[in-house]
Order: structure tokens, then C-alpha cells, then sequence
């Protein structure tokens, strides 16, 4: 393993990373998925350590792979969540960020709609915190599983080209994925309705397009994101029949990418929306792949900032 | 009878064209005479001003005092201590209380709460609608009678065409600007920082700097028609400023402000302090792009005024997610020394031009008395020091609140004294 060690107290975006830190991060989770596959999956590392999962917003999938996660390393788990009552209506960010301080807890998973939350309670805790997602800002640990899955599959980064294919504008995905590509070499390029790609997007390191097809072209890694009309404001899309036909993956369009194309989704999909069933279910597709991995990226996470492997030196 | 004389300092005077080593010699609250070797005579008082800068006296035409309705964030006392502090003396105050300033009563609290003080003149801004609602005209004329200088539905945009049409009708009737807070809210309204190469990094709503473009020629267009005066608020945009001066080049009554925050700081600002709430303001920090078409506009004569759009918080209120924290930061006590040390001393600006956009400006754009110190003007008067080092502490303001993102910023200059009709400001 690579002689560089961790000194981050949190995780709180990609932006933030080395690629160093990155291919560490990936490494450790290469060492922990192992755990996964053993009849008893379950290894002492975090015995006696107190993680807080604070979740503001609705995830039953990223809570639970943190959850899992925790317990294969056998960390003692709290869960608050706004639908549990957990958090209190009305107290501030502030209050929530001084009670857990007062638990003192060695980690915590926040997930908050509002970007730049899990910021805010970094700098009032002594925790590490993980960013389980901030509103539209970022994802890291959905970028590191998708990177960890794309290594897999394709060995490395350089010079793949990686297409992200929906709502560019709302999907923290997207910001978490392409700052991680573009950092470790990859050509990524992010393609959508015109309306949906955010004002100064090529900022973010990646290439726009404004065509299926365009961005599906020799395509090593096909990333589709989940689109919900629902939230849009009314003037960016007008059907989901129409999204569709406009980006909608489909087998026969898919056979503009590579052969070996891999096909990706950061759940939960939209069948029918952005993805055919057939391809979401079919060969190319590593869906599933990535939720496994996910357990193994947020053990190498917890781990990392736990601190132990410092202890230990 | 009362006399003062300023001795020795440098007087920056643009409202007469003045910049050279004069005394003044004030009478009874006015000035009596401006020359070299004047004597304060017997009785006089006289104020050593021998290495200081002698200027009309600094007008912030954009503040909100709060009082009535939100003394917990600021208080006409608390607000006229910063303005003194700050050295100004007079400040126009936008109508966004609770109640709103839309009727003589309020106007009329405000001027007697203002008088009981007396550290700062206050120009109350009356409300353009009945409950800045936007629907129906508020009674202007009780208002200009009772001491408003202007109106404006400040905090928020007049949208409707029809009603600011009116508006720039009717109150050529009293004589005050329509000033409008430039935005429209039809496009991008949930944004919460400029939309831009950092709201895209961000992940935060954009609010585009078009919504304010859009506004502003609007208002233009509607201007053309009706003639009047109109005023844009705090102009943060390179697009709002060319149509600025493009109209101005057609001598329609048209003025604008920028305050120091958007002349000094970015949207990258939002990213560099980690979200914090203190970068959080309407209009946004725009692109550097914008920023420095603001700077030619200081430059180009096209801005009239800076000012602060000084609008304090309390410290839980910003304390929260960048999306749920309040728009605004204060600027009362950080405005001149922004000024001196960053445009100034940067080069910029000339300390004559920045007395300018400081007193003769705003005064001008207001039509208010001030902004000159000519025989038989009013004699409000700021002393200042262009040296001393000094950094922004917040803990030493006079306001309330402290919600300001230039917190340890390091600035040269610093106001020394404030007179206000001949009587210098006691803070103590
Ligand atoms: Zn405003």
C-alpha cells in the first residue's frame, strides 16, 4: 500500500482531495471489500468507537450502506433522522451540532439538503464528519464507490472517457463524480437537456454536451442519474415521455459507446424515465456492483478518519 | 453666536471643486467662510485638523436602521452611533421596517427618534406601495411633507410595470428619485448566491445577474416615457452599469450606487470562506468580471454613489445553513476605510473622487443638503485619517449586529471626527 497517510479530520467533499488521498481511499476499500465476501463479515477495527448517522433528509440506501458499514467494523451506531424525531423541529443546525458535541461521538454521517451543511458542523465538533451528501453540492463517498467500481472494471483512470447523462444542474452525483474523474485523469464529459445543466458548468472540469448520442460515443463509462421531474421548476422540462425520447437510455442507443462500455446508476433509478429496464438489467450493467462496493468504500472511509490506523503506528 | 474653525487640514470638497489646504471657519451651524489663515476670532472654538482630511460630511444613502419593528438587529440610536463611528453624518434609511414606512406617522417616529439621538442626520426612504406590497401607491406626499427624501419598496422589487410607472409619475409631483431595488423575480427568485462558475461548484441556486439587467432597463424603458428621477439601488452587474451609462449619456434622470462589498469581494468568496453566511447578500457578490466593471464605473464618473446597504442581523440569524441565513452584512463602520485603503490606496480612485461617491454624490442623487461646504452650506463635516493601520473587529462596532465578511481585514484610514452643523458628534 501507498506510504501516505491520512490526516484529514473530515470528509467533506472531493474538491478538497489529492489524487494521492483519493487512490488511498480506494486502496484501503480494495483491502476492506474482502470482509464482505467472508462467511462471518465482521472485523473488530472500530470496536468502542461511537458513530452518529444524522440524517436530514430521506436515503434509505446511503444510510443503510453507512449503516452496514458500521457494524462490519463493529462501531456502536446512533441513528437520528428527521423522520424518526431524532432531530427536533426548529433547533438550529448550531444546537443540533453543540448536543452531539456534548455526546461526543468519534464520528458523523450527515446527509442535509442545504449544500454546505456538514461544513458548518465540521468546524463546531471535534468529530470527523463524512459528508453523506449536501444538497446539490456534493457526494464524495457515491464518487469514491463509482471510481472504486470503475477501477474494477477498467483497471485505471487515465484517459477514459466517462459520460454522466441527466439533471446536471440538482445532482450533487455529478459534482463529487466529475471533480474525482477529472483528478485522476479521466475525459469526463456531462450531458443533458440545455435546460438542466447549470450556468458555468465547464467548471467543473468536464465537458458539456446537449445530446444523447454525443455523449453515449465511444464511451468507456456510461453514468445515467436519476431525473425527478417533479422537483423541476415547471419551465425545464415539460414530460417525462419526452425525456425519454430526448435521454433515455435504450440498448440500441447504447451501442454507440464502446463494447465493453460499462453502464452505471447511483440509484434509485427511474425505469422508463432515464433508463430502458432491459439495459438497467442487462449485460453492461454494474448497478448492483456498486451498492456492494459502497459498503466497502464508507468502511475505508470510517476507518481513515477514525484515526486508528495512526494509533496503531 | 457659535463659531468653530477647522485649521490646517486638507479640505477634499468636490461639490465646489475644491482640494487644497483650507481652514473653515463655521458660524451659527453654517459655514461662514473657506481660506488660508482664517482666525476662529473671540469666543470661537478651534479644532486642529493640521495632517487630516477635511470633507463635506459622508452620506450613506442606503441603510437599514430596523427601528420600528427589529430593534433586537439594529436601532435608530445604535444605527446613527455606527453611522458617526463610520464617519457619516447623515444616512437615508430604507422604508423595510415593521411597519413598513408607508405613511407619515411612521416617517414622523423615525425623524423623532433620529432628532432625540442626534449622532447622524437620518433621510427616512418612504415606501413606494401600501405595505410594500406592490399593489397601490403608499401616500407620498404625506410622506415628503413629514421629511422623506425618497421612495423605494427597498428589500423587495417593484415588479409590476403598471405600479412603477405610477410611481416615477407620481412623485415628480414632490420632487424625490424612485429608487428600485433592482430585481426581477420572475428568474431565479430561490437562488441564493450569483449564478456562475461558483454556483455551479456550489451547488447552490443561481440568481442571475440577467434578473437584475432586466430590471434595470425596464425601468429604463418606463423612465424614457415618464421623465423623473430614478435611482438604481445597489447595481451589482457589467450589463445593469452599460445601461446605466447608455442612458445617462441621453441625460435621462438616472443615477446609480454600488456598495464596497461588490467593488471589493467575488462569488468566489462564498466557496473561499466555506459557505459562510457573512458572503450571503442581494445582490450577490458577482463574477470578478462585474466587479471590475464596477470599479470602471467609479472610474468613468458613471456610478454616482457607493453605499453600504448597511443591513444588520443578529448573530443567531446568520449563524445557520448558508440557504436559510438572511441576505445582508453591515457596512456603516467599514465603508470609508474600504475606501481609503482598497480603492484609494489601490490606486483606483483619487481621494477626491471617493469624496465624491461619499458625500457630493449621494447628496446629489437624493437632492439633499450636504455634499459641499461652500459659504452658507450647512456645515456637516467628516474628519479623516488617511494613515493609521487599523484591523476590522467587530467586536468595536456600534451597531448591533456584526454580520460583516470583512472581519480581520487589515485597513489604512480611519474616520477621526464627525460635526454635524457646526457641533462635533459625541459618541461616549
Ligand atoms: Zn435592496
Amino acid at each position: 500500500m501507498t506510504e501516505l497517510s491520512w490526516t484529514r479530520k473530515d470528509l467533506l467533499g472531493i474538491a478538497d482531495l489529492s489524487a494521492a488521498e483519493i487512490q488511498l481511499l480506494l486502496d484501503t476499500a480494495e483491502s476492506f471489500r474482502e470482509v464482505s465476501l467472508r462467511p462471518i463479515k465482521k472485523v473488530p477495527t472500530l470496536r468502542g468507537r461511537t458513530v452518529v448517522n444524522l440524517f436530514f433528509e430521506p436515503s434509505t440506501r446511503t444510510r443503510s450502506s453507512f449503516e452496514i458499514a458500521e457494524k462490519r467494523l463493529s462501531a456502536d451506531s446512533l441513528n437520528f433522522s428527521s423522520a424518526t424525531s431524532g432531530l427536533v423541529k426548529g433547533e438550529s443546525l448550531v444546537d443540533t451540532a453543540l448536543n452531539l458535541q456534548a455526546m461526543s461521538p468519534d464520528l458523523i454521517v450527515i446527509r442535509h439538503g442545504h449544500p454546505g451543511v456538514p461544513h458548518m458542523l465540521a468546524k463546531r465538533v471535534a468529530a470527523g464528519v463524512i459528508n453523506a451528501g449536501d444538497g446539490a453540492h456534493e457526494h464524495p463517498t457515491q464518487a469514491l464507490l463509482d471510481a472504486f467500481t470503475i477501477r474494477q472494471h477498467k483497471g485505471g483512470f487515465e484517459g477514459l472517457k466517462v459520460s454522466i447523462v441527466g439533471d446536471i444542474e440538482h445532482s450533487r452525483v455529478v459534482r463529487s463524480n466529475v471533480l474525482l474523474l477529472h483528478k485522476l485523469g479521466a475525459e469526463v464529459t456531462v450531458a443533458g437537456p440545455r435546460t438542466m445543466m447549470p450556468v458555468g458548468v465547464e467548471a467543473l472540469g468536464a465537458r458539456a454536451v446537449y445530446s444523447l448520442r454525443e455523449a453515449l460515443e465511444g464511451a468507456d463509462v456510461v453514468m445515467m442519474l436519476r431525473v425527478q421531474l417533479e422537483r423541476q421548476s415547471q419551465a425545464a422540462f415539460p414530460s417525462a415521455r419526452e425525456y425519454f425520447e430526448l435521454f433515455g437510455l435504450t440498448q440500441a442507443r447504447l451501442k454507440a459507446a464502446k463494447r465493453d462500455v460499462i453502464l452505471m446508476h447511483p440509484g434509485p433509478m427511474n425505469r422508463g424515465i432515464e433508463i430502458a429496464s432491459d439495459v438497467a438489467d442487462g449485460r453492461y450493467s454494474v448497478i448492483l456492483e456498486q451498492v456492494a462496493n459502497g459498503v466497502a468504500v464508507r468502511m475505508a472511509v470510517l476507518y481513515l478518519l477514525s484515526g486508528v490506523h495512526r494509533e496503531a503506528e | 453666536m457659535e463659531r468653530l474653525l477647522i485649521q490646517g487640514g486638507r479640505l477634499v470638497d468636490p461639490g465646489q471643486g475644491v482640494d487644497d489646504r483650507l481652514d473653515i471657519l463655521i458660524e451659527d451651524g453654517r459655514v461662514e467662510r473657506i481660506g488660508k489663515g482664517l482666525k476662529a476670532g473671540r469666543g470661537g472654538e478651534t479644532v486642529e485638523a493640521e495632517g487630516l482630511i477635511v470633507a463635506p460630511g459622508l452620506i450613506d444613502m442606503h441603510v437599514h436602521l430596523r427601528e420600528p419593528g427589529q430593534e433586537y438587529k439594529e436601532t435608530i440610536e445604535s444605527g446613527t452611533r455606527a453611522a458617526a463611528a463610520g464617519g457619516f453624518t447623515a444616512v437615508a434609511c430604507m422604508p423595510n421596517t415593521q411597519p413598513p414606512n408607508d405613511s407619515r406617522p411612521v416617517t414622523e417616529a423615525i425623524l423623532k427618534e433620529a432628532n432625540r439621538h442626534g449622532y447622524a442626520r437620518v433621510y427616512p426612504i418612504g415606501a413606494i406601495s401600501k405595505g410594500q406590497k406592490g399593489e397601490r401607491l403608499a401616500e407620498v406626499g404625506e410622506m415628503v411633507r413629514a421629511g422623506v427624501v425618497a421612495i423605494s419598496d427597498d428589500g423587495w422589487p417593484v415588479m409590476s410595470p403598471e405600479l412603477m410607472r405610477s410611481a416615477l409619475l407620481y412623485a415628480q409631483h414632490f420632487g424625490v428619485p424612485v429608487i428600485q431595488h433592482a430585481e426581477d423575480l420572475g428568474l431565479g427568485a430561490d437562488g441564493v448566491m450569483h449564478e456562475g462558475e461558483w454556483s455551479a461548484r456550489l451547488g447552490l441556486p443561481g440568481l442571475p445577474g440577467a434578473a437584475e439587467d432586466l430590471m434595470v432597463a425596464r425601468d429604463i424603458l418606463l423612465l424614457e416615457q415618464t421623465g423623473g428621477r430614478y435611482h438604481v439601488a445597489h447595481l451589482s452587474t457589467a450589463r445593469s452599469l452599460e445601461l446605466v451609462r447608455e442612458g445617462k449619456s441621453r441625460d435621462l434622470g438616472l443615477t446609480c450606487e454600488v456598495t464596497p462589498h461588490h467593488l471589493l469581494l467575488t462569488d468566489r468568496e462564498v466557496a473561499d470562506s466555506d459557505f459562510s453566511t457573512q458572503t450571503k447578500m442581494k445582490p450577490p457578490l458577482r463574477s470578478e468580471s462585474d466587479r471590475l466593471a464596477l470599479i470602471a464605473g467609479l472610474q468613468d464618473g458613471t456610478v454616482d454613489a457607493i453605499a453600504s446597504d448597511h443591513a444588520p442581523h443578529h448573530a443567531d440569524e446568520k449563524d445557520v445553513e448558508f440557504s436559510a441565513a438572511p441576505f445582508g452584512i453591515v457596512g456603516l463602520e467599514t465603508t470609508l476605510a474600504l475606501g481609503l485603503d482598497r480603492l484609494v490606496r489601490a490606486d483606483l480612485v483619487s481621494l477626491y473622487r471617493l469624496v465624491e461617491l461619499l458625500s457630493t454624490g449621494p447628496a446629489r442623487a437624493l437632492g439633499i443638503e450636504g455634499g459641499r461646504l461652500a459659504p452658507g452650506d450647512v456645515a456637516d463635516v467628516t474628519l479623516f485619517d488617511t494613515e493609521p493601520r487599523r484591523m476590522v473587529s467587530p467586536k468595536r462596532f456600534q451597531s448591533r449586529s456584526r454580520n460583516t465578511p470583512f472581519l480581520g481585514w487589515r485597513l489604512r484610514g480611519r474616520p477621526v471626527a464627525t460635526f454635524l452643523a457646526g457641533r462635533r458628534v459625541e459618541l461616549s
